[in-house]
């Protein structure tokens, strides 16, 4: 291919504008749709990613398991077997290298009321550490103190979905009083938004001091998870095995398969979401992928137009000395320059959709050079794969009946 | 065709007559390097080309014949000095050595004017000049025309007559095929065929003078 054969190419395809626009399109379509709904995949994925992170990193969190009683498995979470003292053994223990910080929490549901609005949310006692480990931001007033926890104090602190519930949106409730449980506690702060729906909602929690929510609340001794933070993320695996260990040798248990506790990592869950949301983009691009297919065929199919059409001329060049390879690399190159132009042009629209699509919801705006880099490979390819037909059935005319042909 | 067996020799201009089927077309073919014949031999400058395969036999087009067609099958679109170009292209001679003999033909056949106008804009007689031109381009062994002046009027084809006679005195050899007998006593030798044979060889006709045009 010389310089000629691509002017050639290019004054062809500009003598039929819309025929030439609309076989274009077909890729427009396909190569842009394949970069948005890529990038739409990786922004959500790093916005769950992000969000999960917020929750706290290097986090491990200990639950017990369901209690066994006659052989029947409770649900997880709900036994009564971790204590504060196997928090504060956590915390202590010589055996214990890799933890930087703990929280001890005591987590359950409690009807919430004011003077005049009610609402039904999650009641979690920490102590100061929780909001350590959680990364937990103040919008107004403070978080539990040490001293609070200490004077089982009746304070809470609110998260902004309780306090839009409870006392309209915006408000400030700090100073103000709330009933749960027949117990009345004063707001001393409200936590920045961290997002999040449904159960994950994290930001449609009360917290109260720890002894607070054991005595006064919900009469109980033990604690329904512990949170440990890792010292880095390099060891959470020692920090699972220590903290594992210790509490099979405080809870005097021999064989681990009988643990009365379970410890799940943040990476894990990090790991199966990645999973899920890379099966998610994968299946997305599919989907544009048959969009591209479908924008390739109609590249193959202008192009046997185009051949039948200039069947005469095809016979001309051939009569004047143009071989098979010669008419071959003519046609190719044009249906190359359509689904090239058409990727190039594809590949802008795939990006401008990608960024409205991150400012209409909010998520990152994330365009891999990787998707770009197969959208042009793929363009060119499909130029090429599409356009190899017709040319090759443009080179094995006879040039005597393409000179006949009328 | 059946059992024709001639030979044109170099410098000579041969017109080959004959009534519609007679064989004219099948023999233009076969003598432009187009089609193989099925059976016999076709030599050209000395070459067997009867046996060659598609892309050797478009080398043989490409060098030794300058075709001229009835309906001219200039590229659309294209100006007359592209068209010229395009068999030097296939070559693949120098761009600069193209453009120069592209003017100098273009010239001979009195278009120095209108070199870069596009086929589109040009009279049936200087579509054929151009594709004369095309034809010179390779300095080909023959220069085979298909009813030359079939589509332009009998004016301009005088003047197309008269190019091919100046080029066949400096030498060039040409090959007409027509089945108007004023067209081919322009020629020096006319072949009549019927039916597939060769019915008459002569070169014993007047040959007629191509007039100057006003």
């Amino acid at each position: 291919m010389d310089f000629e054969t691509l002017a050639d190419a290019i004054s062809t395809l500009t003598i039929n504008k819309l025929r030439t626009g609309l076989a274009t399109l077909g890729i427009v379509i396909g190569i842009g749709s394949v970069i948005a709904l890529i990038s739409l995949g990786q922004a959500s994925s790093q916005a769950i990613q992000s969000r999960i992170q917020s929750l706290g990193s290097n986090l491990l969190t200990v639950q017990p398991s369901g209690q066994r009683t006659g052989g029947i498995q409770g649900a997880a979470g709900g036994g009564t077997t971790l204590t504060m003292a196997d928090a504060e053994a956590i915390k202590t223990s010589s055996q214990i290298t890799t933890v930087a910080n703990v929280s001890p929490e005591y987590q359950g549901r409690a009807q919430v009321t004011t003077g005049n609005a009610n609402t039904n949310t999650q009641i979690i006692g920490v102590t100061p550490a929780y909001g350590e480990i959680r990364k937990t931001t103040m919008a107004q007033g403070n978080f539990i103190t040490q001293n609070q926890v200490d004077g089982i104090s009746k304070v809470a602190v609110l998260g902004p979905t309780v306090v839009s519930d409870l006392f309209g949106k915006g408000a400030n409730p700090v100073g103000q009083s709330i009933r749960i449980n027949g117990q009345t506690l004063t707001v001393i702060g409200v936590t920045t938004s961290k997002g999040g729906t449904g159960f994950q909602n994290q930001d449609d929690i009360i917290w109260v001091p720890l002894t607070t929510a054991q005595k006064q609340l919900f009469g109980a001794e033990n604690l329904t998870s512990i949170a440990v933070e890792a010292a880095s993320p390099d060891v959470m695996v020692d920090a699972q095995n220590q903290v594992g260990y210790l509490l099979l040798a405080r809870h005097k248990i021999n064989d681990p398969a009988d643990k009365d506790f379970s410890i799940f990592n943040q990476q894990d869950l990090l790991n199966t979401i990645n999973q899920t949301t890379g099966t998610f983009t994968t299946l997305l691009a599919g989907v544009a992928a048959i969009s591209l297919l479908v924008g390739g065929i109609g590249i193959m199919n202008i192009m046997l137009v185009t051949v039948t059409e200039r069947t005469r001329e095809i016979g001309l060049r051939k009569a004047l000395g143009a071989k098979k390879q010669t008419i071959v690399t003519q046609f190719l190159v044009e249906s190359i320059i359509l689904t090239f132009v058409g990727g190039v042009i594809g590949i802008g629209v795939g990006v401008l959709a990608s960024y409205l699509i991150s400012i209409f919801t909010g998520s990152p705006f994330v365009v891999s050079l990787n998707s770009i880099l197969l959208a042009f490979a793929v363009s060119a390819g499909i130029g090429i794969l599409f356009g190899w037909y017709p040319a090759r059935r443009a080179a094995n005319l006879q040039p005597i009946e393409a000179l006949r042909y009328e | 065709m059946d059992n024709a067996s001639f030979e044109i020799k170099k410098g000579e201009f041969v017109a080959i007559m004959g009534p519609s089927g007679s064989g004219k077309s099948t023999l233009m073919h076969i003598l432009g390097a187009l089609d193989s014949p099925t059976s016999g031999q076709y030599f050209l400058d000395g070459e067997d080309v009867s046996k060659l395969k598609d892309d050797e036999l478009a080398v043989v087009r490409n060098k030794k014949i300058g075709f001229i067609f009835q309906s001219f099958n200039l590229l659309p679109r294209t100006s007359a000095l592209k068209n010229v170009i395009l068999p030097m292209r296939y070559a693949g001679i120098p761009t600069e050595e193209r453009q120069k003999r592209a003017e100098k033909y273009l010239k001979m056949v009195g278009l120095g004017e209108r070199m870069n106008h596009g086929s589109n804009q040009l009279s049936g007689g200087q579509q054929q000049r151009v594709a004369i031109a095309r034809g010179l381009a390779m300095n080909p062994a023959i220069l085979l025309a298909d009813e030359p002046t079939g589509n332009i009027a009998t004016a301009q084809a005088e003047e197309i007559m008269q190019i091919f006679q100046k080029l066949n005195d400096e030498g060039h050899t040409i090959v007409m095929i027509t089945h108007e007998t004023d067209i081919a006593e322009h020629a020096k030798r006319v072949i009549h065929i019927r039916d597939g044979r060769i019915v008459g060889d002569s070169s014993k006709h007047r040959q007629r003078k191509a007039k100057m045009s006003s």
